[in-house]
């Protein structure tokens, strides 16, 4: 966990102090709501159809017990008892009253806390591998390098009005937990063939009305010179986005307009320009590195005997440490994934009592560390497998043991028609009809990886563009239908999902979902997972059974 | 006289008369010192100095400053145009126009100018500014001074955290 220095902990309470300043004017009536719009949307502050709305930042995903427990004492005080985890690592609060928005904002400082840039036209919250320092699989630790992007892109003088909003994902490892690939900017950590550090630098990728897998424009990028090139990358996009339209708006649609070349070589040219002036100096990327505490491990036999017997005597235990531990670099340890996914809950949502029974666990067992998922589940990422059996029995007491970690019910959906105002059709009652659908444990274990997520329009918050598959709701006169797309992927082998065929009615969704799991079922060969069946036999199958069940 | 909010070297704001006319392109030029449209500028723009006037020129978004490079030592302002203050390329403008181009002349904010972007402007490196919300000088102080610390190098000369820091 990084830990705030002065300057850190003054910058986010002077930023706290101008919204209560703001807020004050709103509320005196010497700003309208127009003129407010525009500085509560630079605090995270949305207005929806029932209340405000605060997004509050989770930089990279990453949390102490501390902070967990802060926040769920601001879901129990100024909410209705629960937050949302959202699939940019952030939480959300729904029913926030506007003039208890600046207590929360004080609140949030007190722990190193913000809401900064969670909203409007600019760089916002970096996200990042939810395994980071965890897992053996990474080059180098990309919190250090999200935490270096944070600072700098906090209240950018010359990118704090772009075109459209700006997302930046890091990963570490060849495994990318981030969807890196439909982010504006993805930055991947390599290494050069003599050792160095460096960032494969991918820009244009995207979701939306226009889903892109964006394209590498540089393959390898010294890491000392990162900054000079993210300027570059974002001035180029700042002076040539267009703005003329704001479904047009997004870095994606200017790199695909000019082609990837064409705008690397423009960044290229404007990189060249700014020199390593723009760099941040080695002894700053060094300082940060050092304000992450350092996590201390013990020597640790690889194998725990209590875990392995605990597992033996307790098939639901052993069920979890199937479904949702994740090796860890030291032995003796692993990583805990928090499914956020009980079937028939609402995929995010945790109460301010489950969060507070993370944060104790994250203190007792976890070196007070905790992530957020962009799946919206949460992570312990170090506990000892000695601990394992009494993590999971207090989980269990909390609600919070489901054994689903990317299975069948591990669904993203978007609020949808439930909350949204854009959506053409709900979201969250179709995840909980497939989650029931899928709910015997056994069958979704014989099943496998399989993503499916679901969006209540086209703006694509549900993320269903990547999903193994992909779910949209579409209105058809006045009725809600399903698009379905197979196929799609938002990790290292990203792809868009292909529509499988005409929309489905509401009550067919789940049923087709069941038939193509069939499908998956009798086609699939040794070890594969259904999005690798589907790469490799092609829609017909799939399209088949399901229109002939439809007739 | 039109005023406007000047930043004066030691960071403090006044209220300053403005010896500048803005004369738009289907406008007859008074006499005294203007402020007229690129297009302008490329067509009158010599004859006005030769005749001993101060001239400014006003940007559009889409103008690039690169355009203006060679005039710069003989342009007293730039007036960059924010027709919604929602339009951000003015601040890579302003901040080409400082740290690229080393512009010593006057960088003026005009059009949809709020005081929420004061400290924004001020940081890339303008100094007069024009708003469009009534904001008072004390307003335009107030924003720009709010925050201690910055974290990026710009062209306002600001020591960043990370300098900052190694002082410490
Ligand atoms: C109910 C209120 C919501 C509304 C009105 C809304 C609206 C929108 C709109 C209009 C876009 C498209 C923006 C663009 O393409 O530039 C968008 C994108 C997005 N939304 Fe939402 N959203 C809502 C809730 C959520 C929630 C709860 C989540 C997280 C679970 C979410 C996650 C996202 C993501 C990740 C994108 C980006 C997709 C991309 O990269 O293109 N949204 N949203
Ligand atoms: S995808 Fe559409 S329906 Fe779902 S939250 Fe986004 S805007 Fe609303």
């Amino acid at each position: 966990m990084y830990q705030y220095d002065a300057v850190d902990q003054e910058f986010v309470a002077d930023r706290s102090r101008e919204f209560r300043e703001q807020v004050a004017r709103r509320l005196s009536g010497e700003l309208s709501e127009d003129q407010f719009k525009t500085l509560r949307l630079m605090n995270g502050l949305y207005l929806q159809l029932h209340a405000y709305m605060l997004r509050i930042a989770i930089p990279y995903g990453s949390l102490n017990a501390r902070q967990m427990r802060r926040l769920a004492h601001i879901g129990r005080v100024y909410d209705r008892g629960y937050g949302h985890f959202t699939t940019r690592q952030n939480l959300q609060f729904h029913w926030i009253k506007l003039r208890d928005a600046p207590d929360i904002l004080d609140q949030l400082a007190e722990v190193d806390m913000h809401a900064i840039q969670t909203s409007g036209n600019c760089i916002r919250n970096v996200t990042s591998d939810p395994y980071a320092g965890a897992t053996a699989e990474e080059l180098d630790d990309p919190r250090v390098w999200s935490e270096a992007i944070r600072q700098w892109s906090s209240l950018h003088p010359e990118f704090s009005f772009l075109p459209r909003k700006f997302k930046i994902a890091i990963t570490a490892s060849a495994k990318d937990r981030t969807a890196a690939k439909v982010h504006d900017i993805g930055l991947m950590i390599r290494r050069g063939r003599d050792g160095q550090l460096g960032f494969e630098v991918i820009v244009g990728g995207g979701l939306g009305r226009t889903p892109y897998v964006g394209p590498t424009i540089t393959e390898f990028l010294p890491a000392n010179r990162l900054f000079s090139y993210l300027e570059a990358i974002l001035r180029v996009y700042n002076r040539h986005g267009r703005r003329d339209n704001i479904y047009k708006a997004r870095i994606k649609i200017l790199v695909a307009a000019l082609g990837a070349e064409e705008f690397a070589r423009q960044v290229a040219e404007e990189w060249a320009k700014i020199g390593p002036e723009g760099d941040l100096p080695d002894t700053e990327l060094a300082r940060i590195r050092g304000a992450f505490a350092t996590t201390v491990f013990e020597a640790l036999p690889a194998r725990s005997e209590a875990f392995e017997s605990a597992k033996a005597a307790h098939p639901a235990l052993a069920r979890f440490a199937r479904n949702n531990l994740r090796p860890h670099k030291k032995p003796g340890y692993t990583i805990i994934e928090v499914s956020l996914k009980t079937i028939g809950d609402t995929p995010g949502d945790a109460t301010s009592d489950q969060m507070d029974v993370i944060a104790d666990l994250a203190e007792r067992y976890g070196q007070d560390d905790i992530r957020v998922t962009h799946e919206q589940n949460l992570v312990l990422p170090h506990v000892r497998l000695d601990d394992v059996p009494e993590v999971f029995a207090q989980l269990q007491a909390a609600g919070l043991a489901s054994a689903n970690v990317n299975l069948i019910s591990d669904i993203i959906a978007c609020p949808g028609l439930d909350y949204c105002a854009l959506a053409n059709a709900r979201a969250i009652p179709v995840a909980q009809q497939i989650a029931q659908t899928f709910a015997d444990p056994d069958r979704a274990e014989a099943i496998g990886e399989l993503k499916i997520k679901i969006s209540g329009c086209i703006n694509a918050c549900g993320h269903h563009h990547v999903g193994h598959i992909g779910i949209l709701g579409v209105d058809k006169k006045g009725e809600e239908f399903y698009q379905l797309t197979l196929g799609g992927s938002g990790a290292e082998d990203a792809a868009v999902g292909k529509m499988l065929g005409p929309a489905l009615p509401y009550d067919k969704v789940a049923s087709a979902i069941d038939t193509l799991v069939e499908v998956y079922l009798r086609e699939r060969q040794e070890g594969e997972r259904f999005l690798d069946t589907y790469r490799r036999t092609g829609v017909e199958p799939f399209k088949e059974a399901v229109y002939a069940d439809a007739h | 006289m039109p005023t406007l909010i000047r930043r004066l070297d030691d960071d403090q704001f006044i209220l300053a008369d403005d010896p500048f006319t803005a004369v738009a392109d289907d406008e007859g030029l008074p006499p005294g010192d203007v402020i007229i449209s690129f297009t302008r500028f490329q067509a009158e723009g010599d004859r006005l100095l030769t005749e001993g006037r101060a001239v400014g020129v006003r940007l559009e978004p889409a103008e690039e400053v690169e355009a203006l490079a060679y005039d710069l030592p003989r342009i007293a302002v730039v007036a960059l145009a924010f027709p919604k203050y929602r339009d951000g390329r003015g601040y890579t403008a302003a901040r080409l126009l400082r740290e690229r181009f080393a512009y010593a002349g006057e960088v003026r904010a005009v059009g949809e100018v709020l005081r929420e972007q004061a400290g924004f402007m001020v940081r890339c490196g303008f100094d007069a500014f024009a708003p469009a919300d009534g904001a008072s000088p004390q307003d335009w102080a107030h924003a720009v001074h709010r925050h201690r610390h910055v974290y990026q190098r710009a062209a306002d000369l600001r020591t960043p955290a990370f300098v900052e820091r190694e002082g410490g």
